[in-house]
């Protein structure tokens, strides 16, 4: 059950932070960087993908009982009642608000390209080392998936850090638009290393990742890459938390509303 | 702020910005430059034109040729260059350089039997 909620906290990361960032399709910038965000959009969602069937695969093996008690949508529960096997798509398309682990600061908005980008950052980076641990899982489905992300998060962190440095180094108006998303999303990040009941027993069982390890690193890479930016850290240190444990801002009802219309307006639609 | 949209024909650059000289108002001088970009399909082959695109300096001119123009597997590396660095012939002067080379045949190593193991060639 821990193994399954531990699961569904990397997907729902992927999948809010993915369609987030495919808000920008054929918005972006510039060509080019339409075209780059696009893909790390992908990136996440092919990562949410392999993790939905993971934790869909896992939930299937549940005793009936439990089924019913892990999931609050009615629209899941009449699935789990007909004893159907559920899939990636159901996990994606059918649970509520309330159902998604995701952190809050995925679910933030894009508002403009230096928020969006301090956004990706801040989550790039603690992406980065994140699977760098879970490649040394005890679940071989993780490990493996983690392998195969590092790569792709390996390049998102390049390419936000860039821009970071590139906006926050940049000139008087793009450094103060900057700083002020790192203000905003700063009080976010706390969340990202706070260890829920599946988090601690993951990684008690060896598959998890222990956060607060990974939470050093991360903070260095942080200041190396907004001392570079000429950017700093907020002095207020209080954090928002809840999305792992499923009290979200009101955002994720609106990234649901549009993510989920298709398959809640015409259930089990195919095309 | 309505400077976004202007019309960019391919082989523009340099010229507008010559024109108005380089503290121009011309609304290309916010404008970043543009980059050729040359990649590389496999380890051993050369580097083959593959397009262009606009980017502020190297480091993400290539970056962006990455996500341009590598998505589909196409590239093992990357070349890029400025294309106001690159200087072409004049298409008006076709006939004086390229024709005189049309009755050479003697120039082309049609003579020549090639061994079947041969490629790229």
């Amino acid at each position: 059950m821990n193994q399954l909620t531990y699961t569904l906290q990397i997907a729902d990361n992927a999948l809010i932070l993915g369609h987030r960032i495919s808000e920008w399709c054929g918005h972006g910038p510039i060509l080019e960087q339409d075209i780059a965000i696009t893909n790390t959009s992908l990136d996440h969602l092919g990562q949410a993908r392999s993790l939905y069937q993971h934790a869909a695969d896992m939930f299937n093996a549940l005793p009936a009982e439990e089924k019913k008690t892990l999931f609050v949508s009615a629209a899941l529960q009449a699935k789990i009642a007909k004893d159907e096997k559920i899939d990636e798509d159901d996990l994606a398309y059918l649970r509520d608000g309330w159902d998604f682990r995701n952190v809050l600061l995925t679910e933030q908005p894009n508002k403009d390209w230096g928020y969006t980008v301090v956004r990706s950052f801040f989550y790039d980076a603690y992406n980065f080392y994140f699977y760098t641990e879970l490649q040394k899982s005890k679940d071989t489905v993780l490990a493996a998936i983690a392998e195969k992300s590092l790569k792709e998060v390996t390049y998102h962190l390049r390419w936000s850090s860039e821009w970071m440095i590139r906006l926050g180094d940049g000139t008087a108006e793009s450094k103060a638009r900057m700083q002020e998303a790192v203000n905003h999303n700063w009080a976010y990040t706390g969340e990202l290393f706070e260890m829920t009941t599946a988090d601690k027993e993951m990684l008690a069982a060896g598959m998890g990742v222990d956060l607060n390890a990974i939470k050093t690193q991360w903070q260095k890479r942080v200041d190396a890459v907004l001392e570079e930016a000429t950017l700093s850290i907020p002095a207020n240190a209080w954090m928002h938390s809840g999305g792992k444990e499923g009290r979200h801002s009101e955002h994720l009802g609106y990234i649901l509303t549009e993510l989920q219309f298709m398959q809640r307006a015409y259930p089990d639609m195919e095309w | 702020m309505n400077q976004f949209i202007n019309k960019n024909l391919y082989g523009d650059y340099g010229d507008k910005e010559q024109a108005t000289g380089a503290s121009g108002t011309h609304n290309t001088a916010n404008e970043w430059p543009l980059w050729e970009v040359f990649i590389r399909s496999k380890a051993g082959l050369d580097h083959k034109h593959a397009g262009s695109l606009h980017a502020a300096d190297a480091k993400m001119a290539v970056e962006n040729a990455r996500d341009v123009y590598t998505r589909r597997m196409e590239g093992v590396s990357i070349w890029v260059v400025e294309s106001k660095y690159v200087h072409a012939s004049d298409p008006f002067e076709a006939a004086s350089m390229y024709e005189p080379a049309n009755d050479k045949v003697y120039r082309h190593p049609t003579f020549y039997n090639l061994p079947d193991e041969l490629t790229h060639m």
